[in-house]
């Protein structure tokens, strides 16, 4: 941790000069590392990155995502995964290897606005990505509230190692699941938890940026303080 | 202009008009941008990565960028047709051309970021002003950008060679040329001139237009440093 140097950076500033690796966010020109989105850079282990704040979500394989079912193929679901892409399910991930369209209706299982947890499976951008339901907790969601925030606000409500989340989860006694493309479901059996579970998901998503922003939180769910401490830090 | 290098409007030939921006006004748009740039008054949006309609426009291997420059009716002293005419369209292929080297869209193939900007008030040097506040909203939006761009026009008013001419100095003026440049990888990428100019002249006119385009640039940094960073954690 000590020797990772964090900037403000926006489209087009030099992070760095020199024989770097570049990776998230950064384009090498020459022996320069050029920013390309609003973010905080950081430079470590000979690679330089940037954190993004803003921008759509790209889909990466293995992220954890909510998608929303927009319509259906012969063989498919198509999603809604707020990208600019179209998830895809294949039927046979949910039926299993005997489907077959003529015996099978996809819309008793999924039907249009249902919201499914899924994770993808894969993605290389020369097509859409393909989706998965076949693990533990993905599948349809029942129960509970969407809340969409800007998918580059995730890792903030996700916070360090999960504080955040679990701070949230503890105080409202909701159940929270976060997808990677900032789609997040929230459900609780008391409806005044819900509400403020809510609230401190939206909270998160507009003071993402600012400091102690825990501390914050806790305050507004009225979490006494002190509590916690070893796990959440800003 | 008086002897002494005073212009119509009180500056000297070296002075930019006053210029403001501020990010993210639209809350519909992912990405947006007001500037008032002088008595210039502009409004820019930016939408997607999305979904390509008319389909046939999608290339399967890049993104692709689309821009509308449109002065609403109220924007001139004479009412104007809403309705596109020559010169806005020729604008919008302008600015689609300055603002596409900046931009990385290999990452978003089969889609389109639209560009929208609409002039409120138009005092002269609208489309250089309108390359700056989407630049900006571009920035704001997340779309990766190798640098930012930044635009400012020079030109030739009563023999001398002028900076930011305005709308009265381009009337009687004997030459106007916009200038765009990438400021940190030292590229041009817009530069028209309407008039006429000895090789000279034409130096120094791009010289000075490149140094206006400098300090556009620091006034679109510090719009973008104030909505991300201000009340920043790091």
């Amino acid at each position: 941790m000590m020797d990772i140097k964090r900037r403000y950076v926006i489209p087009g500033d030099v992070i760095a000069t020199g024989s770097l690796r570049p990776e998230q966010n950064v384009v090498q020109d020459g022996d320069r590392m050029i920013s390309t989105c609003v973010g905080i850079s950081e430079i470590f282990e000979n690679a330089v990155r940037v954190i993004p704040l803003t921008g759509p979500y790209v889909p990466k394989s293995n992220d954890l995502i909510i998608g929303k079912v927009i319509g259906t193929s012969p063989l498919s679901w198509e999603f809604d995964i707020n990208s600019c892409f179209i998830g895809f399910l294949p039927a046979q991930d949910v039926f299993g290897r005997d489907y077959s369209p003529t015996k099978d209706e996809l819309r008793q299982r999924l039907n249009i606005g249902d919201l499914v947890a899924a994770r993808v499976a894969n993605f290389d951008r020369s097509r859409d990505p393909l989706l998965t339901v076949q693990d533990r907790d993905l599948g349809k969601i029942d129960v509970g509230e969407l809340v969409k925030i800007s998918p580059s606000k995730v890792p903030r409500l996700i916070g360090k190692r999960g504080s955040m989340i679990q701070t949230i989860e503890m105080a409202t006694r909701a159940m929270i699941t976060i997808g990677q493309n900032g789609w997040v479901v929230v459900s609780c059996e008391d409806s005044e938890g819900l509400l403020k579970a809510i609230e401190a998901v939206k909270m998160v998503d507009a003071l993402a940026h600012t400091p102690n922003l825990t501390e914050r939180v806790k305050s507004m769910l009225g979490v006494p303080e002190g509590e916690n401490n070893d796990t959440i830090n800003d | 202009m008086t002897e002494d290098g005073i212009r119509c409007d009180g500056r000297r030939v070296d002075q930019l008009r006053n210029i403001s921006i501020k990010v993210g006004v639209l809350k519909n748009a992912n990405g947006s941008a007001y500037i008032e740039f002088g008595k210039n008054k502009i409004l820019a949006g930016v939408f997607g990565p999305r979904d390509v309609h008319p389909k046939h426009m999608a290339d399967q291997d890049t993104g692709i960028l689309r821009c509308r420059y449109h002065m609403s009716p109220f924007s001139v002293t004479e009412r104007k047709n809403p309705a596109p005419s020559r010169r806005e369209i020729e604008i919008s292929k302008v600015l689609k051309e300055a603002l596409q080297p900046a931009l990385i869209l290999k990452d978003f193939p089969r889609t389109v970021v639209d560009v929208f900007v609409e002039v409120l008030q138009a005092d002269g040097g609208s489309r250089c002003a309108a390359l700056d506040a989407a630049a900006v909203a571009l920035a704001d939006a997340g779309i990766p950008m190798r640098d930012m761009v930044s635009a400012c026009a020079a030109g030739k008013v009563a023999d001398r060679i002028v900076l930011d001419v305005n709308n009265e100095e381009d009337q009687e003026g004997q030459a106007d040329m916009p200038v765009a440049i990438m400021p940190n990888m030292g590229k041009v990428t817009l530069m028209q001139l309407d008039g006429i100019l000895t090789p000279e002249e034409y130096k120094t006119c791009l010289q000075t237009a490149i140094a206006g385009c400098r300090t556009v640039y620091e006034v679109q940094r510090r719009a973008l440093v104030e909505k991300y960073f201000e009340s920043g954690a790091h």
